[in-house]
C-alpha cells in the first residue's frame, strides 16, 4: 500500500518536473504519437523522455526484478493485438492516456480529462468482468 | 540541451514510479479493475499520490506565463467533452481491461517482454498510426476539423 502511494507520488514528480522546467505534459500516449508522426521541434523531448523511461526500466530490472517481471497474458493471441490496436488508437482518438487524463488531466481539474476518466475506467472494469466471469477467457 | 535533460530525469522518474507502485504488473491492474472478485484499492493510492504531488505544480502552471526552461506550455487544444474523446476513452478501457496494459507501464516492461507484451506494444503503435495518419487523410479530403491531437485532453 505505502509502496502504491509513493510510487504514485514518484509519477506525480515526474509530470512535474517536466511541466514546471520544460512545460510538457507526461502523457504516454501523446508523446508515443507525436513519435509516430513527428513535427519539428516535438521530436526532441519526447525521445529523452522515453530514453530516461526505459533508463528507468533498466533499473527496476537490476533492483526490483519482479516489478518488470514477464507475464504472459492467459488472452488469446489475437485478442492481444486487438486490445493493443484498441489502446493505440482509442488514446489518439480520446487524447489520452491514463497518464495525461487520470494524473495531468486531473490535476488541472480538467472537465474533459474527469469524463475520459470515468469512461474508461468504467468501461476497463466491464471488460475484465466480461472476460473474467462472463465469458471467462482470462483468469 | 538542458530541457532535453530534464525529460530525460523524469522519464526517469515516471518509469521508477510505475515500477514501484505496481502499475507495470498486468495482473494487479486486472485486479484493481475487477471490483468482484478480491478488489486490490492499491491503484487508486496511485492515482491519489500521482494527484497530490501533481496538483499544485498543474494550478500553477495553468496562471504561469512560461515554464523554468521553455519558451511555451503545452496547452490542450480541445475544450469541450466531445464525441471523440468519449468514444476513445471507451476503446481505450475496452483493450486496458482485456490485457491490463496502458501505454506507460508497457513501455517499461518492454525491458523483460512476454511475448504477448510485444504483440500488444506491436499493434498499439499500429493503432496509433492508424489514427494519426488516418486523420491527415480525412484533413487533406477535407472531411476533418484542422485540431491538433493534444498530449493530453
Amino acid at each position: 500500500m505505502l509502496a502504491a502511494l509513493l510510487g504514485g507520488a514518484m509519477i506525480g514528480l515526474s509530470a512535474s518536473i517536466l511541466l514546471v522546467v520544460d512545460g510538457r505534459v507526461a502523457g504516454i500516449s501523446g508523446i508515443v504519437g507525436g513519435l509516430v508522426e513527428p513535427r519539428p521541434g516535438a521530436v526532441g523531448w519526447r525521445v529523452a523522455f522515453l530514453g530516461g523511461l526505459f533508463v528507468g526500466a533498466a533499473l527496476l530490472a537490476w533492483g526490483l526484478p519482479s516489478t518488470v517481471a514477464p507475464r504472459g497474458s492467459s488472452l488469446p493471441i489475437p485478442w492481444v493485438a486487438l486490445s493493443g490496436l484498441l489502446v493505440g488508437f482509442g488514446t489518439q482518438l480520446g487524447s489520452g492516456c491514463t497518464s495525461g487524463h487520470g494524473v495531468c488531466g486531473l490535476s488541472r481539474l480538467s472537465t474533459r480529462s474527469l469524463v475520459a476518466v470515468c469512461a474508461f475506467m468504467g468501461t476497463a472494469a466491464v471488460t475484465t468482468f466480461l472476460l473474467r466471469h462472463v465469458l471467462q477467457v482470462t483468469r | 540541451m538542458k530541457q532535453h535533460v530534464v525529460a530525460a530525469v523524469a522519464g526517469v522518474i515516471f518509469a521508477l514510479g510505475l515500477g514501484l507502485s505496481g502499475m507495470t504488473n498486468p495482473d494487479k491492474i486486472l485486479g484493481f479493475l475487477d471490483a468482484t472478485g478480491r478488489w486490490d484499492p492499491s491503484l487508486l493510492l496511485v492515482m491519489v499520490g500521482a494527484i497530490g504531488v501533481h496538483l499544485g505544480p498543474a494550478q500553477w502552471a495553468l496562471r504561469a506565463r512560461r515554464p523554468l526552461l521553455a519558451d511555451d506550455f503545452e496547452r490542450p487544444l480541445q475544450t469541450t467533452v466531445d464525441g471523440a474523446l468519449v468514444s476513445g476513452a471507451v476503446l481505450f478501457g475496452i483493450g486496458w481491461g482485456a490485457v491490463g496494459y496502458c501505454p506507460g507501464p508497457a513501455l517499461v516492461d518492454l525491458v523483460a517482454p512476454s511475448g504477448s507484451l510485444l504483440i500488444f506494444v506491436g499493434a498499439m503503435v499500429v493503432g496509433t498510426a492508424l489514427y494519426r495518419y488516418g486523420r491527415r487523410l480525412r484533413l487533406a479530403a477535407g472531411h476533418a476539423k484542422p485540431i491538433e491531437p493534444g498530449a493530453a485532453t
